[in-house]
C-alpha cells in the first residue's frame, strides 16, 4: 500500500466511511465551485471615496506612507520621495506595462533599468494588482512584469496604486483573481504585503526592515 | 428556593452561607438548604475521576430536585452544576434530563440577585476600598462580571479598585494548587503585586477556593489586605473577621 | 526534537528562578493580550468569524480525505509534487531525498513548527546539509542551538542583551565583531548576514499556514518576509504541512486569516501573507523551478472522529499561550516539547504519549482563557480533562491522588457522613488554629502551605450544623 492509500485510509477509518459517498461529493464540489463568500466586515461598505480613505488610514497605521497623485504627477512623486528621504534615484522597476502610462522622463533623476532586482537595488518601483482598503494592504501577482523579489529585496519599495484597483475586502481581490486567471488558478505567487517588513522577535518590540523592505511609500493614483 | 453552601463555604466560611440567605430573603425569597448536599463533585471531574463524579452529581440532583431555583455562592460549583453536569450523563438520558433541569434552574448568587430578581441596590455599608478579583468559572462559564460591581456600588462607603489583571486566574484550580504548588505561588505573586498597586484595603471575590487561595498569601506575607467573600460585604457583614483573620473572640483577648 | 516533557516539575523549578526568563514573561503576559484585545475591539464582527472559522474546520475535517486529494491533484496539475508522509520519520527522508536531489548544501528555512515536531534540522544537519533558519527569533535560538519557547514568537524568553551576546558570539566569523546594544543595530546585522544565507540556499523549506484545497495554493503568513524570500530565491521550494491545514477556498482563507493576524499579533493582517501556487511559470523572472508538498499524518488521522478532534481545527496562533497565566509562569521550554501552553497540553501527550507528557494537562487551572481567545473556540480545558480521564482511567494518575479521591467520594456520595466528618474536621480546624486565625504548616497539606497558610475556619461550626442548630427550613 503507498503512503498515500495508508494514509487516506486512516482518515477514512477515523470518519467511519470509506470514500466519500457521492452525494456529499457533489455538495463538497458545489462549495469549491461556488465558493460561498462567508462574512465580510462591514467596515468595508461604502462609496469608492470611502474605499480609498479606509486604505490610506490603514495603510498608514501598518507604517506605510501614501501620497495621492494623478497620473501626471507619479514620475515626479517617486523623485521627491526618494531625494526627500535621502534615498539614492537609482530605481529597479517592474516590467509591467501598466506602469508605461507614466511619463518617466519627466522625471530625469530618476536612473531606472526595469527587470528583477539584484541585491544591490536600494529602490523597487512596482505597480499593485489591488489594494485592500479592509486593512492598507497591497497584492502583488507574480508574472513575467511583475517578479516577486521587487517586493522583497529592496529597502524601498514604491507602489503605484491606481484608485480603481482598490477595493473592499480581500474577497473582492478574489473576484479579480479569478476573473484575470480563470476559475481555480493562480499565478505563482500572489503577496499581500502590509506595510514594511518587521520583525517582534527582540523583547516584542516593533522593528522595521527585517528581511524585506524598510520603507513602503504607496502612490494613490486619480485615473 | 434552594441554597447550594457549596463544601468551602460549609468547611471554612459559614458566614458566606448567612450572607447569602440574608441577601436572597430580604429580596422576597423563601430559603431552604436541602440537607442532603454535600460537594459539587468538582475535585473528582477534574482529576478525570468521571465515575466518582458523577455518582456525587447523582446525589446533587436528587437533593436539589423541585425547587424553583437553586443558588450558589460560587462561580465555579454554579458553573460545574450548568455547564458539566448533563455531559457525564451521556448514557443516562433520564439522569441527562434531571440535570439539565437542573441547569436551567442554578445560578451563581449575585447573577441571580441582579439577573434574575432585577436587584440593583442593597441597604448594607461597608467603608473599604475593594479589589474585586473575577473568579474564573464565574467569568467565564457564567458570565459574572458587572453583576457583583452592580451591587457593590450600592454599597454604602465601598470604592472599587479595579485590578488590571482582575480577569487572570489567581492560581487556585483547585487541586491544581497543591500539585504545582510553585506555579500556583507564581501566579499568586503576580496577583499580590496587583493588589499592592491598586491600593485596596479589601479584596472581594465570589468564590471560596480563590479567596482561600489568596488570603492565604497574602497572611503568609504579612499583609494587611482583608479578604472576604462578596456577599459579605453586600450583606452588611463586612465588619466580621476577615478570612484568615483572628476570630472575634481572639482579638478581643 | 527530544522531549523533557516527563521532567516537567524539574523544568519548571529552573523556569521559575531563571531571571532572564521571568524578565521577557512579564513583557509577554501584558503585550500580547492587550495588542489582541485592541484588534478585537476594532472589528465588530470578530466573534461571528471565530465561529465561521470553526464551522470552516469541523467541515473541512470531515472531508479531509476529499479536500487533500482535491489538493493534490491542482498541485500536480500546476506541475508541483505532492508527498504523502504517514510518519516524521518519512517526512524527514522525503525531504532529504528531494534536497539531495536539488544538490543542497545550505536550506533557508523559513520558521515552522511542523519541522520542529519531525525534528528536520539535525536529520539535515546529519546528513551534511546546513538548514538557516531565517525567522529573526528562530536564527537566534538555531544559534544557541535552544528550542523554540512560544510557537509564533520563538526567541520570546530571551532579553535583548543575550540576543546582543549572542550575535558577537556567532556572527565574528562574518566580520562582524562590535558588541551590538540597539534593537534595531541587531535586526539589521541578522538581516545582512542572512540575505546572504538566501542567496547562497540551494532549497527554500517552509511550513503552510494554510493549503487551499480550491487552487493548490500553499499559504504563509509572516511579519518579516523571510517566508517569501525562501520561496522565491532558491532553486527549489518545500512546503511541509500536517494534513489538517487544507481548507476548502479562497474565502475561507479569508475568514481564517481574520482571525489568525488579531489572535496572534494583535495585528489586522500580518505584513506577509502569500498564496504560493506551484513551480516559477514560463516567462517568470524569479521563483523556484520545482515545488514540492510533503502532506505530514504523524498520528493526527487518528485523532479524528474521537473526542480529541476538536485540536485539528488548531490554526496555530499562539493566544491560548498569551493568555495562558500558567505559560506566563514559566515560559514554553518547561512543557519539555515542540508545543507549549494549552495547545500543548492538549497536542503533546496525543504525538509522545500520555505517558511522557501527563503533566501537561493536567498543569492548568481550568481557567479557560486560553477557550475565551482561541479563534477556532476549541475548548481546551475539556480536551485537557479528557486527558486527565484517560490518565485515570490507565492508572497514570498517582496512586495518592487515587486514594485521596476515593476517600472523598465516599463521603461525599454518604450526606450524613460527611456531615460527620466535616464536622469534625470543622471543629479541629477551628479550634487549633484560633489563636492565629490560619495555619503557616499542617500536616499532609504541605502543597498549600509551603507558599501560604491555610486560613482557619472561624469558631461556632460548619454552615449545615448552624442552619440546623437555627431550625433552619431543609425542605
Amino acid at each position: 500500500m503507498s503512503a498515500r492509500e495508508q494514509m487516506l485510509g486512516a482518515i477514512r477509518r477515523s470518519l467511519r466511511r470509506g470514500e466519500l459517498p457521492a452525494v456529499s461529493r457533489a455538495v463538497v464540489d458545489a462549495r469549491l465551485r461556488e465558493h460561498p463568500v462567508n462574512i465580510v466586515p462591514r467596515r468595508t461598505e461604502g462609496s469608492d471615496a470611502d474605499r480609498v480613505a479606509q486604505f490610506e488610514h490603514w495603510a498608514a497605521f501598518h507604517h506605510a506612507s501614501v501620497a495621492r497623485v494623478d497620473v501626471a504627477g507619479v514620475p515626479g512623486a517617486v523623485a521627491d520621495y526618494l531625494k526627500t528621504n535621502n534615498l539614492p534615484a537609482r530605481v529597479a522597476m517592474a516590467p509591467d506595462p501598466d506602469l508605461d502610462r507614466y511619463d518617466w522622463p519627466s522625471a530625469p533623476m530618476l536612473e531606472i533599468r526595469r527587470g528583477k532586482p539584484v541585491d544591490a537595488d536600494p529602490v523597487a518601483v512596482t505597480g499593485a494588482f489591488a489594494g485592500i482598503a479592509e486593512t492598507g494592504t497591497l497584492v502583488f501577482a507574480s508574472g513575467p512584469d511583475h517578479p516577486t523579489s521587487l517586493n522583497l529585496l529592496p529597502e524601498t519599495h514604491v507602489v503605484v496604486l491606481r484608485e480603481a484597483d482598490v477595493v473592499g475586502p480581500i474577497e473582492d481581490v478574489f473576484v479579480r483573481l479569478r476573473a484575470r486567471y480563470g476559475e481555480g488558478r493562480m499565478p505563482r505567487t500572489v503577496n499581500t504585503v502590509t506595510g514594511p517588513s518587521r520583525t517582534g522577535d527582540i523583547e516584542q518590540q516593533l522593528e522595521l526592515g527585517a528581511h524585506g523592505p524598510r520603507r513602503m511609500h504607496i502612490l494613490l493614483v486619480r485615473d | 428556593m434552594a441554597l447550594f453552601v457549596t463544601c468551602l463555604v460549609d468547611m471554612f466560611r459559614p458566614g458566606v452561607g448567612f450572607a447569602a440567605v440574608k441577601l436572597l430573603e430580604d429580596a422576597g425569597c423563601r430559603v431552604v438548604v436541602p440537607d442532603a448536599q454535600t460537594c459539587c463533585g468538582q475535585p473528582a471531574y477534574n482529576s478525570g475521576d468521571r465515575f466518582d463524579a458523577r455518582e456525587v452529581a447523582r446525589g446533587v440532583i436528587a437533593a436539589f430536585e423541585g425547587f424553583d431555583y437553586v443558588v450558589v455562592p460560587s462561580g465555579s460549583c454554579g458553573g460545574m452544576i450548568k455547564h458539566h453536569y448533563a455531559g457525564l450523563f451521556e448514557d443516562e438520558p433520564a439522569m441527562k434530563a434531571r440535570a439539565e433541569a437542573l441547569a436551567s434552574r442554578t445560578f451563581e448568587l449575585t447573577s441571580f440577585l441582579v439577573d434574575v430578581l432585577g436587584v440593583t441596590k442593597l441597604d448594607a455599608r461597608c467603608d473599604a476600598r475593594v479589589a474585586y478579583h473575577d473568579s474564573c468559572s464565574g467569568l467565564r462559564e457564567l458570565g459574572v462580571k458587572t453583576q457583583p460591581r452592580t451591587l457593590l456600588d450600592s454599597v454604602t462607603g465601598v470604592s472599587i479598585a479595579e485590578l488590571p489583571g482582575a480577569e487572570i486566574c489567581c492560581g487556585f484550580g483547585g487541586t491544581f494548587c497543591v500539585k504545582y504548588p510553585d506555579i500556583s505561588n507564581a501566579m499568586l505573586d503576580d496577583k499580590m503585586a496587583e493588589i499592592d498597586a491598586s491600593g485596596a484595603d479589601t479584596l472581594l471575590a465570589g468564590d471560596m477556593g480563590c479567596l482561600l487561595n489568596m488570603a492565604g498569601k497574602l497572611s503568609r506575607e504579612g499583609r494587611t489586605v482583608k479578604v472576604r467573600h462578596v456577599a459579605e460585604v453586600l450583606a452588611g457583614m463586612g465588619d466580621e473577621p476577615a478570612i484568615g483573620a483572628l476570630p472575634a473572640t481572639e482579638a478581643a483577648r | 526534537m527530544k522531549s523533557t516533557a516527563r521532567a516537567f516539575k524539574a523544568n519548571v523549578d529552573r523556569a521559575l528562578v531563571d531571571t532572564n526568563l521571568q524578565q521577557s514573561l512579564a513583557m509577554l503576559k501584558v503585550g500580547f493580550s492587550e495588542r489582541r484585545r485592541q484588534a478585537v475591539e476594532r472589528l465588530p464582527e470578530f466573534e461571528a468569524l471565530r465561529d465561521r472559522a470553526r464551522d470552516i474546520k469541523n467541515h473541512t475535517l470531515a472531508h479531509l480525505d476529499y479536500y487533500l486529494e482535491t489538493f493534490e491533484t491542482k498541485v500536480k496539475g500546476l506541475g508541483g509534487h505532492v508527498h504523502w508522509a504517514p510518519t516524521a520519520e518519512d517526512a524527514r527522508d522525503i525531504v532529504l531525498r528531494l534536497c539531495r536531489e536539488a544538490g543542497a548544501k545550505t536550506v533557508a528555512k523559513s520558521k515552522s513548527m511542523i519541522t520542529e515536531e519531525i525534528a528536520l534540522n539535525d536529520h539535515l544537519e546529519a546528513h551534511g546539509i546546513e538548514p538557516v533558519e531565517t525567522d529573526l527569533g528562530e536564527y537566534i535560538i538555531q544559534l544557541r542551538n535552544e528550542a523554540p519557547s512560544h510557537i509564533i514568537a520563538p526567541a520570546v524568553h530571551l532579553t535583548k542583551d543575550q540576543v546582543a551576546d549572542t550575535f558577537l558570539e556567532h556572527h565574528a566569523r562574518h566580520g562582524f565583531t562590535r558588541r551590538l546594544t540597539e534593537r534595531n543595530d541587531l535586526v539589521a546585522e541578522a538581516r545582512q548576514i542572512l540575505r546572504q544565507r538566501f542567496q547562497d540556499a540551494d532549497v527554500g523549506i517552509t511550513g503552510a499556514n494554510f493549503l487551499v484545497a480550491e487552487t493548490g495554493s500553499s499559504m504563509l503568513v509572516t511579519n518579516e518576509g523571510n517566508a517569501d524570500l525562501s520561496n522565491t530565491l532558491p532553486r527549489m521550494h518545500i512546503v511541509i504541512a500536517s494534513i489538517e491545514k487544507v481548507i476548502p477556498t479562497l474565502e475561507d482563507a479569508g475568514t481564517l486569516l481574520r482571525v489568525l493576524a488579531r489572535s496572534a499579533t494583535g495585528q489586522e493582517w500580518s505584513s506577509y501573507t502569500t498564496f504560493n501556487t506551484g513551480p516559477k511559470r514560463e516567462g517568470d523572472l524569479d521563483g523556484p523551478e520545482s515545488y514540492h508538498v510533503v502532506l505530514l499524518d504523524n498520528g493526527r488521522s487518528s485523532v479524528l472522529g474521537t473526542e480529541m478532534q476538536d485540536i485539528l481545527r488548531c490554526i496555530r496562533c499562539g493566544a491560548c499561550m498569551n493568555h495562558c497565566p500558567v505559560y506566563g509562569a514559566i515560559g514554553g521550554h518547561a512543557y519539555g516539547w515542540v508545543y507549549p501552553g494549552p495547545l500543548g497540553a492538549v497536542l503533546t501527550p496525543q504525538l509522545i504519549g500520555v505517558e511522557e507528557a501527563g503533566n501537561l494537562p493536567n498543569a492548568s487551572t481550568f481557567c479557560g482563557r486560553c477557550e475565551s481567545v482561541c479563534p477556532v473556540r476549541i475548548p481546551l480545558p475539556k480536551l485537557m480533562r479528557h486527558w486527565r480521564e484517560r490518565e485515570f482511567e490507565r492508572h497514570l494518575t498517582p496512586s495518592t491522588v487515587r486514594q485521596g479521591l476515593s476517600l472523598w467520594a465516599f463521603f461525599a456520595r454518604r450526606p450524613t457522613l460527611y456531615r460527620l466528618a466535616t464536622r469534625v474536621a470543622n471543629a479541629a480546624l477551628s479550634l487549633f488554629g484560633r489563636a492565629e486565625g490560619h495555619y503557616r504548616a499542617l500536616p499532609l497539606a504541605g502543597g498549600w502551605t509551603t507558599h501560604r497558610d491555610l486560613p482557619a475556619p472561624p469558631p461556632g461550626g460548619t454552615f449545615m450544623a448552624q442552619w440546623k442548630a437555627r431550625g433552619g427550613a431543609s425542605r
